[in-house]
């Protein structure tokens, strides 16, 4: 054996420059790419890490990094931060407990359908079980904090930017996507009159909303003072200071919908629609048996991109609220920004692991289990 | 008339002695970056550049970021070693992180041979306390800065009430003149202004009424910590009386008060719509612009309210003031006016080039040279106030700027009552203050006032975050820094 290729390599041709880089070309075109990577966002990731696991303080000449374990991981999920990660919680009422019952049941009975139907993979049911983890902790946390009256935390405040805030969006932007499709007049304007708010810088938008929302001095104050509304305002109430973040928010990324998914809806199979309408389905059963197939891997796609985005929220909580009233409208992002502007680095390099943490099992799920399927229903 | 005085101001400018002749195209390919915060400060350092690089041929090039980034911005800056910025115009309360880090340059050589800075002048609290650490001077002052309490004259005197000298009186004439129409548009206004934004300055508003209970023998005793052993004076009757001023003092203002900040409150007293207001000296100088107020000889200006009762250190309990526990009360009220934030101020990157030293020297002693500042702090939108003995006095320069002799003696000399008590509270300079008051202390009440936490919860909040920033940090050294700031016997 040894001898044969010793022959081999021997009496082979050595390989051209051109050669060698033909074999190699692949590789070569993908090493920068490669190297950006690394510079700019593994290398960040890694020192990041390191960072949440120290003290930072200042020191003559320079600063020191002094090693503290996973001390300020302790203090968010379990010492004196616990209320501003994870907020205070409350014990469950009837509703909570009930809520909590149906989680567990929905989780227990997927993956009963999944180990049932014969496919089931160690790596598949690994990733069931992280996803089935996290689905029932941040619901006992959405239900502690929420439902039975306590103080939801930046966590759970991202998690409604993400989960509400990105439904709404797309409910809009396909509703407008499905109008503009119609043959109707002028419908080239209201393609670029939609598109216009995602072209505008979010703390940009943040500084319109801010004035759009002033009840003393906003357009719409002398609207409310007719109406009698004198004595109360957004800004002041936990809720109503959360939607108008999130009014500003679905404002700039409802075009994003808007636009891919009018895409989508246009090369839509056109021969199916008519043959459907010659047959009488109706408009609903046209967007159920065609329309939706055919968007659906598109749809299940940018969601997923949204959603990524969605979890970094900070710009229009901070120019809006600042994070207030209270903790009410305060990302983990602007939770991980306001450590970091007060020196507190290991704490905030904490927080933003947590980000991390959960929006990258989120937004995995969501493409395991709704933009594959979504793909397979296409094809 | 604004664009009168900065034309003025550049007519003297060139007939300005010192620096003219003597420092001509003396920096010439010198370029000074100079960073601050965006808007008020950022303008008179923006508008008087072009003027000083005509003089000096030095380029000054000024970076404004919004105040919540500055702290963080100068400190990524120098600590990384990046080195771009080589003046910062920052808050004295500072200093103390950044010297700790190396990165101040001392300027104590520069000032002692500058006769044009007219040092003597400069009030005794900037020069002795904000501009100095261990000794050393590391800041020049361009502004001076102290809490002031503002009313509207005519209508307490349509109503026959007194200017509030305690916070209880106040609260009572927030409450009587609250929802009345007081600048004639035909809508309600509101009792009290004070920003309660959080994220902003609302922390410093919380020390003016904690500190005149906790604060009573003067400035060594110190409003924020016992001296002793570095307790936070939070877990007492003051703490917890304070949270019910603000509570009480928030049914009286503007709906969104918990979402206005005081760029959002200054012009609502402009405007006629606030009959008290919490501020800094800024409130003073724009009522009086003819542009922006609708207040123009209606305000008037006091020291900050106090109280008639103090706090006793050992008890955690309010007892009555006396010659004892209130040594420097006037009228029983003892007052305890809060040098918050302390003045706006220039220092220098220790680590720029010498030639950039010297350009970015010759820049700040011009800016608080009396030719410039005596107009600079006349003017609202430049975010300075007095803080040179000869501006504290009616003048020309006051009455060019649009002021009454009447209304100067006012607001003059509430500033003169604050900086001249001897119970001034001096505002925390103990290694990451910015945890201490803007993470913890501001976190906590925003959570008050949104009625997230009760008035126990806030009280332990502050309390426990505090002490447990401090064992952080390490007690023996925040204690002996801060004993040292304050001049603690």
């Amino acid at each position: 054996m040894t001898a044969s290729a010793t022959t081999a390599s021997d009496t082979a041709p050595r390989p051209g420059l051109a050669e060698r880089f033909d074999r190699h070309a692949g590789r070569l075109m993908v090493l920068p790419a490669v190297v950006v990577i690394l510079c700019f966002a593994l290398f960040p990731l890694i020192i990041s890490a390191y960072l949440s696991l120290t003290r930072f303080a200042l020191a003559p000449g320079g600063f020191t990094l002094k090693y503290v374990g996973n001390f300020n991981y302790k203090k968010l999920l379990f010492g004196s931060q616990q209320y501003h990660l994870l907020g205070t919680f409350k014990a469950f009422g009837v509703v909570g407990w009930v809520l909590v019952a149906a989680m567990a049941a929905l989780i227990l009975f997927l993956l009963g359908r999944y180990f049932m139907s014969g496919r089931a993979t160690i790596f598949g049911t690994i990733g069931r079980l992280i996803t089935s983890s996290l689905a029932m902790g941040l619901t006992v946390l959405v239900v502690a904090t929420i439902v039975a009256g306590g103080v939801p935390g930046t966590m759970v405040t991202t998690l409604i930017y993400v989960g509400v805030g990105v439904a709404a969006q797309f409910l809009l932007g396909l509703g407008i996507a499905m109008l503009c499709a119609q043959a109707i007049r002028g419908r080239n304007f209201f393609r670029v009159l939609f598109f216009v708010p995602l072209m505008v810088t979010p703390v940009g938008i943040a500084y319109t909303f801010r004035m759009l929302a002033d009840i003393q001095k906003g357009p719409f104050a002398p609207l409310l003072q007719s109406l009698g509304v004198t004595q109360w305002s957004w800004a002041t109430d936990a809720w109503s200071a959360r939607l108008m973040v999130l009014v500003g928010d679905t404002w700039q990324w409802t075009p994003f919908m808007f636009i891919v998914l009018l895409a989508a809806i246009e090369n839509q199979p056109r021969d199916q629609v008519e043959a459907a309408r010659i047959d009488g389905a109706n408009g609903i059963q046209i967007f159920r048996d065609i329309t939706w197939p055919a968007i659906a891997p598109v749809a299940a796609t940018i969601v997923l991109i949204r959603l990524i985005e969605a979890f970094k929220i900070i710009d229009l909580p901070n120019v809006l609220t600042g994070g207030g009233p209270g903790l009410a409208t305060e990302s983990m992002t602007l939770h991980s920004f306001i450590a970091w502007r007060t020196q507190d680095l290991g704490g905030s390099a904490a927080v933003g692991y947590m980000l991390l943490f959960v929006s990258t099992i989120v937004c995995v799920s969501f493409f395991n289990f709704m933009v594959r399927p979504a793909r397979r229903l296409e094809s | 008339m604004r664009m009168k005085r900065v034309m003025a101001g550049a007519a003297a400018l060139t007939f300005a002695t010192g620096m003219g002749a003597v420092q001509a195209a003396e920096f010439d390919g010198v370029t000074v970056n100079v960073i601050t915060q965006t808007g008020a400060i950022q303008e008179p350092l923006q508008r008087r550049a072009p003027d000083f690089e005509k003089m000096t041929g030095a380029k000054i090039n000024v970076i404004a970021v919004p105040f919540s980034d500055l702290y963080q911005k100068v400190l990524t800056d120098w600590a990384s070693g990046t080195n771009s910025v080589d003046v910062a115009v920052f808050a004295p309360q500072w200093m103390v992180d950044y010297i700790a880090g190396g990165y101040l340059e001392d300027l104590t050589p520069r000032v002692d041979a500058d006769p044009n800075i007219q040092q003597d002048d400069v009030g005794a609290f900037f020069r002795d306390f904000s501009e100095k650490y261990n000794g050393k001077v590391y800041m020049i002052t361009l502004d001076g800065d102290f809490h002031m309490m503002y009313y509207r004259k005519d209508l307490l005197e349509e109503a026959g009430l007194e200017v509030p000298t305690t916070w209880d009186e106040y609260l009572a004439v927030a409450k009587a003149l609250h929802g009345k129409d007081m600048n004639g548009d035909g809508t309600p206004d509101f009792g009290s202004c004070i920003g309660k934004k959080r994220n902003a300055q609302s922390y410093w508003f919380v020390t003016d009424v904690v500190g005149s209970m906790t604060q009573s023998k003067g400035t060594s005793q110190g409003a924020f910590f016992n001296t002793a052993d570095m307790t936070p004076l939070v877990d007492n009757e003051a703490f917890r009386k304070a949270l019910d001023f603000l509570k009480a003092s928030t049914e009286y203002g503007p709906p969104d008060e918990l979402n206005l900040d005081v760029s959002d409150t200054r012009p609502l007293f402009a405007s006629g719509r606030c009959a008290l207001n919490l501020d800094w000296g800024d409130v003073g100088t724009i009522s009086i612009d003819p542009e922006n107020s609708k207040v123009i000889g209606k305000w008037g200006a006091a020291i900050m309210p106090g109280s008639k009762q103090v706090l006793d250190w050992d008890s955690g309990k309010l007892v009555d003031c006396d010659a004892n526990t209130c040594p420097y009360a006037i009228d029983g009220v003892n007052h305890a006016p809060f040098a918050a934030f302390g003045g706006w101020g220039g220092g220098i990157n220790a680590a720029a080039d010498d030639k950039v030293k010297d350009a970015a020297y010759a820049f700040l002693s011009y800016m608080t040279q009396p030719a410039q500042s005596n107009q600079d702090v006349t003017i609202g939108i430049t975010g300075f106030n007095p803080y040179r003995t000869s501006q504290l006095s009616f003048s020309d320069l006051w009455k060019d700027a649009g002021m009454s002799e009447a209304e100067a003696e006012n607001y003059l000399g509430a500033i003169n009552a604050s900086m001249s008590s001897p119970n001034m509270i001096l505002d925390l300079r103990i290694p990451q203050n910015q945890r201490y008051q803007q993470v913890v202390l501001d976190e906590a009440i925003s959570r008050f006032l949104a009625g997230e936490i009760d008035a126990d919860a806030t009280v332990a909040a502050v309390a426990n975050g505090w002490e447990e920033l401090t064992d952080e940090i390490g007690r023996d050294e925040q204690l002996e820094i801060y004993r040292a700031t304050i001049g603690a016997n």
